[in-house]
């Protein structure tokens, strides 16, 4: 195999792996505070694309300076992830959490049926597209095939979201106590931290994160129907792989899954679709608990 | 006698940990055996190795004369070597009928015969026998969540039993029993398990009880046992005195020999 | 009653001859309906063999993918057209991987096992949309069938293949009602709360759960056998794609674990509001079924068929207080 080859499956790879760690990061945070496998994420990324690539749209006709769709994306992101925290986990999860896992899981199933019609209902099914931030960027060539900075970018912002995360756990007083929650979420309880705030905080966290995945790939795609079903089941891999719950695991997963399946698209297009659930198999089959499973308090 | 249990040489250590070191037990057909000890002693660890949850280090282990050292558990359990549990483990949502019910329906068939239909009038009778032998049956409906501790270490005990064990390993049967009930189960236990000739090893910590049921005490200290012999001159050991019994234990030790009498008794 | 025949047993019995003669009265928009809930209630059928010992897939579009493209596979390859040996080779193919991930899947519990059941689901999805010989996304369609040496032609096609379905649909029922009367099959309870004590009482948890786990491929695998004919084509996303498995658990537990019969209530029910939501609001229509979904989560939890036991308990209780009060009055 020829390095230059290999560079642009790596490079394909990495840009893959950072859209994959920003729609599977926030579904770990919450799996790992939460316990839940958060179906209604799918719905969060569309949500962030569509009402992104609408503002954008109107930002664009409006003339105004192109670096301002940056801003916002984010604050696209954190409207959405505030509404449907609020929505999502204080009108439906908060009387779920006794259930089963299963259960949990099959509720967010439903809520995400709900917001798939949610979604045609405000948008239809017409495909929204605003590539103005994709062409504000411009192209690199490596080795001579032109690259959208763009996509390249992403790889920063993922390495910027992991960065800001794993500080917020381990230097903020809030990260502490997430861990404490991941940790014994009934020992913290006794300890005085407010287990519904926390809750209600990480899922509009994880929420948020998943829009903001959605809202900077809106201008790189074309917003159509069915995106969040198919983001949902990647982002289940990605997670299953990593370790449910872990960050480290959500980050290293997604450089996997990312470079195997740029790895597939150029050497074995066939392979594409299915190299991914192989791997989630795989792994599935020799570490259970993912390749990053979070410590798990002894309860006995 | 035939020798239903024959251990030797038995090591098990968790790190650094030594939970079993050179453990050699012979048991005949027929005894009754107490096994005391401090809390994490070995006894349990003991227990699990040889009925095949817990791979030991070292040793041999046969039943029956047969090595059954790396068998499954269920292997084991169909030979004949059943035990209960310091904690009772039954299916908390059925009632004792169903418990029951389920135990007869493995003990009874095998292999393709597990496809017969479960509640069969004639399997009923044998649990209404079982639940009567074992002065459960006024709790036959209801659901083993529901149970008085009591009855419910007496319907663990009695699933372990259905297979009509050639031995069997009762771990802690009155723990967590209050000291009024403790010698009625224990006379339930005894009476059933007498009927069906079984020979029984069981944990205890309560040395009454140990006094007044069996003829043969094994005492752990640290993963080895420090004493095997007849229960009466196992409680004047010196070894127990001081690791197990403790210093306080200064019971009279006149009128008690009746009872270790009567255990001698049933053993032979 | 006999050994074989309980209370079940005639109730499915009667349904069977319900269907058949209501065969006669109904539209052919209906009798589609009630097919696709004999092929998607089997399948559900299987999910409840699972789900009465505490294990859930979330990727029975695989089994339901298996018997479907096995027998579209076979009409286009081998030509071969009879209903008798498509299905029975489409059950054997999906019940045969069944018994072979089953080997894996035993070890595994909870959201594990949910979870890789999806992934094996989404490997046979990948494969089947890529794979050009396997139709690839366009899928297969099917041709003529033939039942041994009848080949109805025109509206007794589909007379023949409600027939064939729904006396099918009987005897897989029945022999499912029949294993889980067995003592292998009351292994359930026992499966989900104490494996431990199961082991001690002589049986493996892990075979226990492998026999089930073969016998619901062998059922989801009929299921999908009796959808591909009865829709007459086989493609990815309305066969093996994660959605479809997300619908078999919505019958699932729409359905209740209560009994073998609840399934095909619940998937003709949910056939049913699909169909009608469709229709009416086909712009809603999946916010409808979320929406039922969710109130069946959470205000009936254990399915229709836990009405029906209520119902029963209330009865019985009556019966006992009517017969308290005579013994009185005596």
């Amino acid at each position: 195999m020829d390095t230059e080859l290999l560079l642009i499956i790596l490079i394909d790879g990495l840009v893959y792996a950072s859209y994959l760690f920003m729609v599977s990061v926030g579904l770990t945070v919450i799996c790992g505070v939460q316990k839940i496998l958060n179906v209604t994420h799918g719905s969060l990324y569309a949500f962030g694309a569509y009402l992104c690539a609408t503002i954008l749209i109107f930002y664009a006709e409006a003339g105004w300076p192109g670096a301002g769709a940056f801003v916002i994306m984010v604050l696209t992101a954190i409207f959405l992830g505030i509404v449907f925290g609020i929505i999502i986990e204080r009108g439906l999860l908060r009387f779920l959490y006794a259930e089963d896992e299963h259960i949990i899981v099959l509720a967010t199933f439903a809520a995400f049926l709900i917001l798939e019609d949610v979604l045609l209902l405000i948008w239809g099914t017409n495909p929204y597209i605003a590539a103005e931030p994709l062409a504000l960027l411009g192209q690199t060539d490596i080795a001579e095939l032109p690259f959208d900075n763009y996509n390249l970018s992403m790889i920063f912002l993922s390495a910027l979201v992991a960065a800001i995360l794993w500080y917020g756990l381990r230097r903020t007083t809030f990260g502490k106590m997430l861990l404490a929650v991941i940790y014994d979420r009934e020992l913290s309880q006794s300890m005085g931290i407010n287990v519904t705030k926390i809750f209600l905080l990480t899922f509009m966290v994880g929420s948020f994160l998943g829009a903001l995945g959605g809202a900077y790939q809106a201008p790189a795609i074309s917003v159509q129907p069915g995106i969040g079903v198919e983001v949902i089941v990647l982002a289940f891999a990605v997670v299953v792989i990593g370790g449910m719950g872990s960050i480290p695991g959500a980050l290293i997963g997604s450089l996997v899954v990312g470079v195997a399946r740029a790895a597939a698209v150029h050497l074995e297009p066939v392979l594409e679709l299915f190299v991914i659930y192989m791997i989630m198999a795989i792994v599935l089959i020799v570490r259970p608990q993912g390749l990053f499973a979070p410590a798990k308090a002894r309860k006995i | 006698m035939s020798v239903v249990l024959n251990v030797q040489g038995l090591e098990k250590s968790f790190g650094a940990v030594v939970a079993a070191h050179n453990i050699n037990v012979t048991i005949e057909e027929g005894e009754t055996i107490g096994v005391i000890g401090a809390n994490g002693a070995g006894k349990t660890t003991f227990v699990n190795m040889v009925t095949g949850y817990l791979p030991p280090s070292e040793g041999k282990i046969e039943f029956m004369g047969r090595d059954i050292r790396g068998r499954s558990v269920r292997a084991i359990t169909r030979l004949g070597l059943c035990r209960s549990f310091q904690v009772p483990q039954v299916f908390l949502s059925e009632s004792v009928f169903d418990n029951l019910m389920i135990a007869f329906g493995i003990a009874e068939r095998d292999g393709l015969g597990l496809l017969g239909a479960l509640m069969r009038g004639d399997r009923a009778g044998r649990v209404d026998e079982h639940m009567v032998r074992y002065q459960i049956a006024d709790y036959r409906h209801v659901a083993a969540s529901a149970l008085p501790q009591g009855v419910r270490k007496l319907l663990d005990i009695a699933m372990a039993t259905v297979r009509k064990p050639k031995l069997l390993m009762l771990d802690e049967p009155t723990s967590g029993i209050s000291a009024e009930e403790k010698f009625g189960i224990m006379d339930i236990l005894m009476q059933a398990l007498k009927e069906e000739e079984t020979t029984v090893l069981f944990i205890e910590h309560d040395m009454e009880i140990v006094e007044r049921y069996v003829s043969r005490v094994l005492a752990f200290s640290q993963g080895e046992i420090i004493c095997d012999a007849p229960t009466e001159q196992a409680m004047v050991d010196p070894l127990v005195q001081e690791f197990v019994i403790g210093k306080e234990y200064h019971r009279a030790r006149s009128g008690n020999g009746d009872a270790a009498e009567a255990g001698e008794g049933e053993a032979g | 009653m006999t050994k074989y025949m309980d209370q079940t047993g005639w109730a499915l019995t009667l349904g069977l001859a319900v269907l058949i003669v209501v065969n006669f009265f109904i539209p052919e928009w209906f009798r589609a309906i009630l097919l696709l809930s004999l092929a998607r209630g089997s399948v559900a059928l299987g999910l409840l063999v699972l789900w009465r010992c505490g294990l859930i897939s979330f990727g029975h579009a695989l089994f339901y993918g298996f018997g479907a493209y096995t027998v579209a596979l076979i009409v286009k390859y081998l030509g071969i057209t009879d209903v008798f040996l498509t299905v029975a080779c489409g059950v054997v193919v999906a019940g045969g991987f069944a018994w072979i991930l089953g080997f894996l899947l035993r070890r595994y519990r909870g959201i594990f096992f949910a979870l890789l059941n999806l992934a094996f689901s989404m490997i046979l999805y990948g494969v089947l949309a890529k794979l050009e010989s396997l139709g690839s996304t366009d899928g297969i369609s099917l041709e003529q069938t033939t039942y041994l040496w009848y080949e109805p032609e025109g509206a007794a096609n589909k007379t023949t293949l409600f027939f064939f379905a729904a006396v099918m649909t009987w005897a897989v029922a029945m022999a499912v009602h029949h294993y889980l009367r067995s003592t292998l099959g009351y292994m359930t309870t026992a499966v989900r709360e104490n494996e431990i004590r199961l082991e001690y009482l002589g049986y493996s948890a892990e075979r226990a759960i492998h026999v089930k786990y073969t016998i619901s491929g062998l059922v989801g695998g009929f299921g999908g056998a009796i959808a591909a004919m009865t829709i007459g084509h086989v493609d990815p996303d309305s066969m093996a794609y994660w959605p479809i498995s997300g619908d078999f658990v919505f019958i699932a537990i729409l359905s209740g674990t209560g009994n073998v019969g609840a399934p095909f209530i619940g998937a003709l029910l949910y056939e049913l509001i699909r169909t009608y939501a469709f229709e009416q609001f086909p712009g809603i229509w999946q916010l409808i079924m979320g929406g039922t979904l969710l109130l069946i989560i959470m205000f009936l939890p254990n399915g229709l068929w836990s009405l029906v036991d209520r119902w029963n308990q209330r009865r019985k209780e009556r019966n006992r207080l009517e017969a308290r009060a005579q013994e009185e009055k005596a």
